[in-house]
């Protein structure tokens, strides 16, 4: 599947494209499938996302789940700041990333 | 320290001003991020994976307590409560909202701080020796030319759009606490004939293609320095590669001409300079160098240290330098606690650091590119009051250049450029070291991660280095041996196949049990590995 990511203008916070607008959790990413480079030229167009791009991903029951760790380090937070991310109560969350 | 004067102010109020209004128009759409970014860069505001991350400029790595509660607010207004300090000198911070950052840079302009040269392809902050003006091995205090570089620099309009960024770091002294040579310029003060010049190294740097720096003038008085630095910057901004980024660095200029191609020419630009009439007058310096003058030292004092408490004893042995006047010394800071996060210190702890400046310091901190923190002039006769408040604060742990003493960038946990984390790697090799025996028995060793090729954690410079790689979408790291940042300067060279992260720390133990093997009497890892050679170590590595 193909997910559409990017910061939001103003806070700076990883984003997902939801389908109808921009999530903060990756969750609620939605697969953009071939019109992701067009949904992409129409919200940077429109100033509601910064420097946004299209990523792999594989679906999971428990939601997408990026294909590079990078994207997935910006899904969840730094790995070393389990209380900055954005499920400080899951100890293992990390886990996730590896 | 040095005081802002009105044109040091207005230029900085003035810059936030125009900051301010260069944000507003691009949250309101006037801008696009291609319009935006390079502006954004200008103030120090990059856009890294999680957030905007905001890198505060600390000028030659010297503050007060009154700006170092400044950057403590700021952790805590405007942050989530912490700030990491960096290979630079510098401060930064991860979490910045960007329509918060005017209002940030505001703020620090009101204890004379800024963002400025923090990055873009311009001359970056000037970085020096932590031990300015309290270190008995230093011919002056680097930190007046310093200043004088940072004016000359600032918003210089010729510099403003170099090939590539470009980094100067001034000494004073023949032992390098500042990486000297591996920077774009190294200055290293010397005396001569009764005054004071310049040793002129360029060329060195690190990054993808690390180089060591060539000496170019072996003399520069101290009323020619701004007309040669200029020199030198203008062939590098003549000639410099604009049309490959990874060809731009002044290293590879002088790699392509040769250094006594690149000193004649700038020696010739150097005659042509000189008659512009850009030296400032010796006053100048000497206005500079009086807002650095000596604390009111004491004299009299008791060099008697009571070293009842073991744990004291060790602090004082491994954390504590020599100073310059009787009765004083040299207190490090450090912020590389064993499984911490290297450079990483909370806004508590920063007014913490701040507080004891000013009662045991006369007011001064210094930052250091090894990501400590350093009062440079404390009383002997306080230093156990001193470390009683450190560990407190739990800023007490006594390995300064052991191997726990880790450099490390904040890597792919933070940073867009990454392509491998580093600070869970300096967790678990501290984590494996953790033993102070041991590390002490280790003794000197300067362990440096870098996340990328760009090399911001000084991996070549390391005795043992570690450089994190993507590996088909998995973390891999390069281990190498030999480097080192200081006087006795040199590249590390990397053993062979890479490591996934445990693999790594094994062979680390691995590296240290061989050293411990082969080392003579009085040897460091550095001497020994120079005398025995890189094949002993590549065959305790891979077998």
């Amino acid at each position: 599947m193909r997910l559409l990511t990017g910061n939001d203008l103003a806070t700076g916070d990883v984003v997902w494209w939801s389908g109808q607008g921009w999530s903060r959790h990756v969750e609620d990413a939605v697969d953009v499938g071939a019109s992701g480079e067009a949904i992409l030229q129409a919200e940077e167009g429109a100033r509601r996302v910064n420097v946004p791009y299209l990523i792999d991903a594989t679906p999971t029951p428990d939601g997408p789940r990026p294909a590079h760790i990078k994207d997935r380090i910006r899904a969840l937070g730094p790995t070393v700041r389990p209380d900055l991310t954005l499920k400080p109560a899951d100890p293992l969350a990390g886990n996730w990333v590896i | 320290m040095y005081r802002y004067d009105e044109y040091d102010q207005s230029i900085v109020d003035a810059r936030v001003d125009e900051f301010r209004d260069q944000v507003e128009r691009r949250l309101s759409g006037q801008l696009t991020e291609d319009q935006f970014k390079p502006l954004r860069l200008m103030n120090g505001l990059y856009l890294q994976l999680h957030a905007y991350m905001l890198r505060v400029a600390v000028p030659y790595g010297t503050l007060d307590s009154r700006q170092m509660r400044m950057l403590a607010h700021i952790a805590r207004t405007y942050d989530r409560g912490y700030g990491h300090f960096t290979t630079r000198q510098n401060i930064q911070f991860n979490w910045i909202k960007l329509a918060d950052a005017p209002d940030i840079l505001a703020e620090l302009a009101t204890v004379e701080m800024h963002a400025i040269q923090t990055s873009g392809n311009c001359i970056r902050n000037i970085s020096a020796d932590q031990y300015a003006g309290a270190s008995a091995d230093e011919v002056a205090d680097p930190r007046p030319w310093a200043e004088l570089i940072r004016q000359w620099s600032t918003f210089h309009p010729e510099f403003s759009y170099l090939p590539r960024k470009f980094k100067i770091a001034v000494i004073a002294a023949e032992e390098d606490r500042a990486a000297m040579r591996l920077h774009d310029i190294g200055i290293r003060l010397v005396a001569q004939d009764g005054g004071i010049g310049a040793q002129i190294y360029v060329g060195g740097g690190m990054g993808r293609t690390p180089m060591i720096s060539h000496l170019i003038r072996d003399f520069v008085a101290a009323d020619d320095l701004m007309s040669y630095l200029e020199a030198c910057l203008r062939v590098y901004n003549r000639y410099g590669r604009r049309d490959n980024i990874y060809k731009a660095r002044i290293k590879i200029l002088l790699h392509e001409i040769g250094a006594d191609e690149y000193r004649r020419q700038v020696e010739e630009e150097f005659v042509a300079v000189k008659q512009l009439g850009l030296d400032p007058p010796r006053a100048e310096l000497e206005r500079i160098a009086a807002m650095f003058a000596a604390p009111a030292f004491e004299t009299g004092l008791s060099a008697h240290v009571e070293r009842d408490d073991p744990d004291f004893a060790v602090w004082i042995d491994q954390n504590v330098r020599p100073h310059k006047a009787p009765g004083y010394a040299i207190v490090n800071v450090s912020l590389k606690p064993v499984g911490g996060i290297p450079g990483d210190a909370s806004a508590d702890q920063i007014d913490r650091l701040a507080d004891l400046a000013q009662r045991y310091s006369f007011d001064e901190l210094r930052v250091t590119h090894a990501q400590n923190i350093v009062l440079p002039h404390v009383r002997q006769r306080d230093l156990q009051d001193l470390w009683r408040a450190l560990v407190e604060a739990g800023l007490a742990e006594p390995n300064l250049d052991l191997i726990t003493d880790i450099i490390a960038c904040p890597g792919l946990d933070y940073c867009s450029l990454a392509n491998a984390r580093s600070i869970p790697l300096a967790q678990k090799i501290a984590t494996r070291f953790a033993d102070r025996d041991r590390q002490r028995e280790l003794g000197e060793l300067k362990l440096k991660i870098s996340g990328c090729i760009n090399a911001c954690g000084h991996h070549h410079a390391g005795h043992i280095g570690i450089l994190g790689v993507d590996r088909k979408g998995t973390e891999n790291y390069q281990l190498s041996l030999g480097g080192s940042g200081a006087e006795d300067v040199s590249l590390a060279k990397i053993t062979g196949p890479g490591f996934d992260e445990d693999g790594v720390v094994d062979a680390i133990e691995r590296v240290t049990d061989r050293y411990l093997a082969e080392r003579k009497a009085g040897e460091r890892f550095l001497d020994t590995y120079r005398r025995v050679g890189f094949a002993p170590f590549k065959e305790a590595i891979y077998g």
